[in-house]
């Protein structure tokens, strides 16, 4: 299999704090991998630097065997998508759905618009109902969706998801997953999955890497993860907090 | 109208679910006029400035003589009564006719001050907040030089260079307005800049123009109406100020400020030449204050998303 | 002193908006002794309005009405708000999600403590500042001399989180409600508060009111569990017995969510029924 996203030794400052020291990873292709870790890992740090989002000091990465230079062009976000975390920031508020999901296509020139919003809604299962809304007419799931319709209506190869769910409730969270799955495996897309919940990602995610404080802790599979596997005592704590509370 | 007609009319209006582009942002406009129209003074205000549009439009057919020839020999100076309801002033025009045609005057140094300096601003503002860097300091050291100088003397000063005239106040007083709302842009660009939807945008591709023009811009737009409105009051004034000093509109033009410069040598004794226009110049900056307010309740983004 | 702390029975809380009347709180009854209950809902089930009514801490716009809401036989909707005001923070404590919203941001973290003592006991400073540095040290923070004089924004949310439950246990409150007290923090350090307020709550023989969206860690947390739907308690049940939950919104609550080991694709979803809401 060959590599979605390569990235290598990279290290990212903001204002002389280093937010990543040093990372590297390699996706395949069709693959879902995940990163976890806690706040200040550097993992949201990690995928908004390979979206183009993060300053970035040193190291490179490739995507699809084209390195990225500081400025990505066109193409580059026809490839790579993102979903981000809050859905109460992610969308325009002034926008209704129907406007935010023409912008990519009006800014990449694509024709069919009409037809394209139209399977784009019925994809993420909102139906035309839901066009012509603005965000604030919406529930927390229902922007999220909006806003996984919006990365995929350019019909990239490869998703990068930055907690989708955390800002969600459990029940609408089961259904965003399972939406995620299931346009994945419908059109074979590459996820790259950021989340603090080892649950989420162990169900999400063939692969895995830890981070801690902007360093890689370890890389295992979903598989080695479940069967308790893992030789870092930072993944091993993770792994007991993940089972709730325990009176000593 | 029956009132269950108005009632589907409103239930569509205020839709959940709307069919169509013109349904979702008609529904958005009802919205934000219900919020305006609740507040008594704000719709007043409203009042005032309709007022003013329709006087100006018809002061052909409302003013009773002429604005600019009067009866020198059997009309000075004449107390307000039934002939002349505002009295007349020492050239023996009526001053009632003058100050409705003084009314378009006013009408087109406001608007064209608006039309002038608001864009300046706005793009300035969202310009520099976006950009950031170099650009930003750019920009903003130049914004700081005009709002350094007080308005009016800024304004005397260009007067003064331009040559009087009603059309160079104009230009003036748009020169030196512009600076607070590029400031008010900039803020609010900076708020919005970072934000997730804006990021968003960005991973799409657009480029930082787009952006700029119809995703940041929209978004500051609203609370530049809102200062626009209650600057109108502070524009009158200062356009009056020009008049005043001889350096605004030229007679026998009937603007208002300068109706009340000619009428200051009269004011103890025949105190309507300057206080009637004076009363003008209240009654309608009253009316843009309160519209002002009004519209800061009603569009401020803030409040306007829940 | 009977075993019962906090009586409630059809607590309503209404909001008059300008759509109409919104019921927050829907006729919820419950009885708390010297235990940990949990509440659990999702966003909108009235749980976190449920708290705040209890506390007295409704904005001013809400009506709220019950058959009974009584603390420790007090009537709290009988008695005026400035007696109410002295139960809280005195017998009734509360810690909210974010520290950083609660803590006063130029104060430094012991003063507030010493403050919030000294508004509920006559003490002497040198005693306020002992039983605060005391405090801090009951929270499991290291090193409480340096971080009584540091304000909020130099520490860490569990660190702010621990001092926050540190001012709210120094007047030595009987009953105590936490509003998703760990939501905002790391899951390692969610459970290090937890831990602390295990201990807090059985050392100290208080009640608990433990009110979180994440059934799984309040059934491991607590000793009984109320489950709210739509402003309504749809299930009250033991929390070692939520494997036999009957409320089938209960069931497809703890379902839904993903869990290491048990690889279900697609994740079971709830099917919201309208009756629930009934």
């Amino acid at each position: 299999m060959t590599a979605a996203i390569t990235v290598d030794g990279l290290e990212v400052i903001f204002d002389r704090f280093r937010a990543l020291k040093g990372v590297s990873l390699e996706v395949r292709s069709g693959e879902s991998f995940g990163l976890v870790g806690e706040s200040g890992s550097g993992k949201s740090t990690l995928l908004r630097a390979i979206a183009g989002l993060a300053p970035v000091a040193s190291g490179s990465i490739t995507v699809n065997g084209k390195t990225l230079g500081a400025r990505r062009d066109k193409a580059f976000y026809r490839e790579v998508q993102m979903v981000f975390q809050d859905p109460y920031g992610s969308l325009h508020p002034r926008q209704t759905v129907d406007r935010l999901l023409q912008e990519p296509l009006a800014i990449h020139g694509f024709a069919d618009g009409e037809k394209r919003i139209e399977r784009a809604l019925d994809e993420v299962g909102l139906g035309n109902g839901f066009r012509f809304r603005y965000a604030h007419q919406l529930s927390g799931g229902q922007r999220q969706r909006v806003a996984i319709a919006r990365a995929l209506i350019l019909e990239p190869a490869i998703l990068l998801l930055d907690e989708p769910t955390s800002a969600l409730d459990a029940s609408v969270q089961a259904e965003v997953l399972n939406l995620l799955e299931e346009v994945r495996r419908r059109r074979k897309l590459t996820f790259l999955m950021v989340s603090h919940d080892l649950a989420i990602i162990t169900h999400m995610c063939e692969r895995l890497m830890v981070m801690q404080s902007g360093e890689a802790v370890e890389n295992l599979t979903a598989a080695q993860l479940v069967a308790h596997r893992v030789t870092e005592d930072y993944t091993r704590n993770l792994l007991r907090a993940s089972d709730g509370f325990v009176r000593a | 109208m029956s009132a269950e007609a108005i009632q589907s009319r409103r239930d569509w209006l205020l839709s959940e679910r709307p069919a169509s582009r013109m349904q979702a942002r008609l529904g958005r406009a009802y919205v934000a006029w219900r919020r305006f129209s609740a507040n008594r003074l704000a719709f007043v205000g409203l009042l005032i400035i309709i007022a003013l549009l329709v006087i100006a439009a018809l002061a052909g057919v409302l003013a009773p003589y002429s604005p600019t020839f009067g009866d020198l020999k059997n009309a000075r100076l004449l107390a307000p009564s039934s002939g002349h309801w505002f009295g007349t002033d020492d050239l023996g025009r009526d001053i009632l006719s003058r100050i409705l045609y003084g009314s378009r005057w006013t009408l087109y140094v406001v608007i064209l001050v608006a039309i002038i300096a608001a864009p300046i601003g706005l793009l300035v503002g969202t310009v520099a907040g976006y950009a950031g860097g170099w650009t930003d300091a750019i920009l903003m050291r130049i914004t700081d030089v005009f709002l350094a100088f007080p308005k009016l003397v800024l304004a005397l000063a260009l007067v003064a260079a331009l040559g009087p005239g009603i059309e160079n106040a104009v230009l003036a007083i748009a020169i030196t307005s512009w600076p607070p709302y590029a400031r008010i842009a900039r803020a609010e660009t900076l708020t919005v800049r970072n934000s997730d939807y804006i990021k968003a945008v960005q991973l799409m591709g657009a480029s930082p123009f787009r952006i700029v023009l119809r995703h940041i811009m929209p978004l500051c737009i609203s609370s530049l109406i809102i200062r626009v409105t209650l600057d109108m009051a502070g524009i009158i004034l200062i356009a009056a100020g020009l008049g005043f000093l001889g350096l605004g509109a030229q007679p026998p033009l009937p603007e208002w400020g300068t109706m009340i410069a000619s009428g200051r040598r009269f004011i103890l004794d025949q105190w309507w030449v300057a206080g009637a226009p004076g009363f003008a110049i209240l009654i309608v900056s009253l009316g843009f204050n309160l519209l002002g307010d009004g519209l800061r309740d009603a569009l401020d983004p803030r409040s306007g998303d829940q | 002193m009977s075993d019962t702390l906090l009586d409630v029975d059809d607590l309503r809380v209404d909001f008059p908006t300008r759509t109409g009347l919104v019921r927050a709180v829907r006729g919820v009854s419950f009885t708390l002794g010297r235990e940990r209950l949990g509440i659990v809902g999702e966003s909108g089930s009235g749980k976190s309005q449920t708290g705040r009514a209890i506390m007295g801490l409704t904005p001013p716009q809400a009506r709220i009405s019950a058959k009974k809401l009584a603390f420790d036989g007090i009537d709290l909707l009988g008695i005026s708000p400035r007696q109410r005001r002295a139960l809280r923070g005195n017998r009734i404590a509360m810690i909210l999600q974010d520290p950083k919203y609660s803590l006063d941001p130029v104060m430094s973290i012991g003063r507030q403590i010493v403050e919030t003592l000294r508004t509920h006991e006559k003490v002497s400073k040198a005693e306020a500042r002992e039983r605060a540095l005391a405090m801090l040290e009951a929270v499991q923070i290291r090193d409480p001399k340096r971080v009584f004089d540091l304000h909020p924004h130099e520490v860490s949310g569990g660190m702010g989180q621990r001092a926050m439950i540190a001012m709210m246990l120094i007047a030595g409150p009987e009953m105590m409600i936490a509003d998703e007290p760990t939501s905002a923090l790391d899951v390692t350090v969610q459970l290090d508060v937890l831990g602390i307020l295990d201990k807090l709550v059985s050392d100290r023989g208080m009640g608990l009111i433990f009110i979180s969206h994440d059934l799984r860690l309040v059934s491991s947390f607590c000793d009984r569990v109320i489950v709210m739907y739509a402003g309504k308690v749809v299930e009250q049940l033991k929390a070692s017995e939520l494997g036999q939950a009957q409320h089938p919104y209960t069931r497809g609550l703890l379902n839904c969510m993903p869990r290491i080991g048990f690889e279900r694709h697609p994740l079971p979803v709830l099917d919201r029924k309208p009756e629930w809401a009934a």
